[in-house]
């Protein structure tokens, strides 16, 4: 408090100066474009393109944000940029044709699956070791590491499965079934709970961790639009535990969710095939990246509408917010 | 709170029970492959032939795929192909494969050596035609346990239609080839302009035996200065004169049909959907291009796989009646889940139209409704099936 009082009126101008550079960034990855957008959420506007390797798809931020994670899939690596100076550092060996990814919360371990390998590569980004392999199914895509560091979750959109594996042991564990062309997982923040899209199956099944058993299917119904058309592309669950958010890509909208009830609550309108989502760090603003308008729609979380579209590069694919 | 840790562990267990030994259960599935080689004849453009293995490796790469998701099932899928000319000789080698216990068949033959598959094989032979288009089989002749992956020529030629519809392209030119084929593809197609409302303002015969090569540029021009058209349709499915019909026709207008733009179930331009993975497989297995029979016969042995795999059943009248069930369906890469029409067993799916180096389009096209299915504004509707038993 002391500390506060002595601040001079140019030191509390320095001080405001820096926080406003350091407003809320959005980085997102053009998959046809080979770049990165980074739009600042406090002008809305994106303020800088990247050049990155090619066709870059997930994306993931480590822990204390110092460095982007980038999943180049057409140069068959995970590029390493830093931050501070938006530079590839490193490139880290993901296996062939790297396409999503998650960080295990040692905040070294990533788990990538290789499409077209039909494995998921395990690899340590400070020594660039590659762990394990693991065989997996056709078209391995979706992954998660749950919260609790213990499990980490593929899905195989042709084999139509979630694989289960131990993170002690790089095994694969389990599998369990799910509707046609599971994309994207997503765990709940107490571990306890997966949430699995399948966007051909147009359903997202939300699964219990301990018996690996789907507890619930959700399907969706939009006015107006085709039930085939509504193909489930990515889950976001929010922090107060009651919502989560489904991207319906080609059907426009963003499904809203009650995470109790597991019930459909509202549908919101967004740009063209939407595909993944981020929220920003509060929690006030959720971020969709639009495939074909090449767009970011930003939705007001109050209003549970998209209040902004930016423009971005071709085929926006994943979406970070950078506190 | 103990109460309800316990009959959770109940209902975990019971769960278990009723899911090990089905899921221990080895199942080892055989799939025939059957394959007439159809001597074309000699074509003017021959440039780019289709390859020989078209359709087989398609089964191939889908036995892979299965064998992939098979492996955490303890699912087991294997090929066993049969090649002939002969179309008598090829129902021996069948019949040879039926005795060693193969029930399903993946079928890469003409329609006339379909038909007599099928009657010669026992009742629980189910066969997945992934050669002929002939409308006749979706049509009034249809047949029991025969399954059509392939599209029909009335599939083709009305996704054809729609697009035309769409361009407000409505008078046509038609120029058909003389060979049984291209007058059913010429067929299909005046079924589909009379469906959708497009006006045939000329037919002509392409009989000439000129070599197109070189004198096109004259002749074309002369063959086609009819009533003038918005567009030229060309029905030579061999490909012998057709190709020389581009940039050549007296009004300077697209060609379509099987030259030009095309309508298919499968070709390399097709990206989309999760398309570029699948296309990426079958070049990393063959080294060549995926064609629309390749595409067929991969989605008829993953018909099969899927089935497996949602029953876990080996029995083929269990899986036969799954694939024809309304919980079947498909991830067949063409942006939305495919199941098969309950009155003729063929395959819904959208289909693309392409040319060479290039996606256009894909019908169905927006607006064309239908009150249960917008795919099934392509192909044989249900009032439109004249079949006394349909299969």
């Amino acid at each position: 408090m002391k500390l506060k009082h002595l601040l001079t009126p140019l030191a509390s101008a320095i001080l405001l100066a820096t926080t406003c550079a350091q407003a809320e960034l959005a980085y997102v990855s053009n998959e046809k474009d080979d770049t990165i957008s980074i739009i600042d959420l406090e002008t809305m506007d994106v303020t800088e393109t990247l050049d990155v390797g090619e066709r870059p798809r997930g994306i993931l931020f480590s822990k204390d944000y110092s460095k982007l994670y980038i999943c180049a899939s057409d140069s068959d690596t995970v590029q390493v940029m830093d931050l501070a100076t938006k530079t590839i550092i490193k490139e880290l060996p993901s296996g062939e044709d790297p396409e999503q990814f998650a960080l295990h919360p040692n905040d070294r371990h990533l788990y990538i699956s290789n499409e077209d390998d039909a494995l998921v590569t395990i690899v340590d980004t400070e020594t660039s070791e590659v762990l394990a392999q693991i065989d997996v199914g056709v078209e391995p895509e979706g992954m998660a590491v749950s919260p609790d560091g213990k499990i980490a979750v593929n899905t195989s959109e042709t084999t139509n499965m979630v694989h289960w594996i131990d993170t002690t042991t790089y095994q694969l564990v389990d599998n369990t079934l799910v509707d046609q062309r599971p994309r994207h997982v997503e765990f709940s923040k107490d571990s306890s709970v997966l949430w699995a899209s399948s966007e051909i199956g147009g359903t997202v099944s939300v699964i219990d961790v301990a018996s690996r058993q789907i507890m619930k299917k959700i399907s969706f119904e939009i006015k107006g639009v085709h039930r085939d058309k509504i193909q489930p592309v990515g889950v976001k669950l929010s922090d107060n535990g009651k919502y989560a958010f489904v991207a319906l890509g080609p059907a426009n909208h963003v499904a809203v969710i009650d995470a109790k009830t597991h019930e459909v609550v509202d549908y919101i309108l967004v740009g063209r095939r939407v595909w993944h989502m981020d929220f920003n760090h509060d929690q006030s603003l959720l971020l969709t990246t639009n495939g074909i308008s090449g767009d970011v729609s930003v939705i007001d979380m109050d209003k549970m509408k998209a209040v902004k579209s930016i423009k971005v590069g071709r085929y926006p694919w994943g979406v970070k917010v950078k506190p | 709170m103990r109460l309800r840790q316990s009959s959770l562990s109940a209902i975990t267990l019971t769960a278990a029970i009723s899911f090990v030994p089905q899921c221990l259960a080895n199942l080892e599935i055989s799939i025939g492959y059957l394959h007439q080689e159809i001597d074309q004849g000699p074509v003017l453009s021959n440039i780019l032939p289709e390859p020989e293995d078209s359709g087989l490796k398609g089964t191939e790469l889908a036995i892979n795929d299965s064998n992939t998701t098979g492996r955490f099932l303890k699912h087991h899928y294997q090929l066993q192909p049969v090649r002939d000319d002969d179309p008598d000789r090829l129902i021996q080698k069948t019949d040879q494969l039926y005795q060693s216990g193969v029930r399903f068949f993946v079928t890469n033959t003409p329609a006339d050596t379909l038909l007599k598959l099928q009657s010669h094989l026992p009742d629980d032979a189910v066969l997945f035609n992934a050669g002929s288009p002939a409308d006749a089989l979706r049509s009034d002749r249809c047949i029991a346990n025969v399954l059509h992956t392939l599209p029909s020529r009335a599939m083709l030629t009305d996704a054809l239609a729609q697009w035309l519809k769409a361009k407000r392209l409505n008078k046509v030119l038609i120029i058909s080839g003389n060979n049984r084929d291209d007058k059913a593809y010429t067929a299909a197609f005046k079924r589909a302009a009379k469906r959708f409302g497009i006006k045939v303002v000329a037919e002509k015969a392409w009989s000439f035996d000129s070599d197109l090569r070189r004198t096109a540029q004259r002749e074309m021009p002369l063959f086609t200065q009819t009533k003038e058209y918005d567009v030229v349709f060309v029905a030579d499915e061999r490909g012998d004169f057709g190709e020389y019909v581009l940039f050549n026709t007296w009004y300077p207008r697209p060609v379509i049909g099987t030259q030009g733009l095309t309508p298919v179930a499968w070709h390399r331009v097709v990206e989309q959907w999760g398309a570029a993975q699948l296309q990426s497989r079958f070049d990393k297995l063959t080294g060549r291009w995926m064609t629309s029979k390749d595409y067929a016969a991969w989605a008829a042995v993953r018909s099969i796989a899927e089935a497996v795999t949602r029953t876990r059943s080996d029995d083929t009248g269990m899986i036969y009646n799954y694939i024809r069930s309304d919980q079947f369906e498909l991830a067949g890469f063409k942006g939305r889940k495919l199941n098969y029409r309950d009155w003729n067993g063929q395959l819904r799916q959208p289909i693309p139209l392409v040319h060479p180096r290039s996606l256009v389009s894909q019908s169905p096209q927006e607006g064309f409704l239908h009150p249960t299915n917008e795919l099934d504004t392509l192909g044989f509707d249900r009032a439109e099936v004249n079949c006394s038993n349909p299969s």
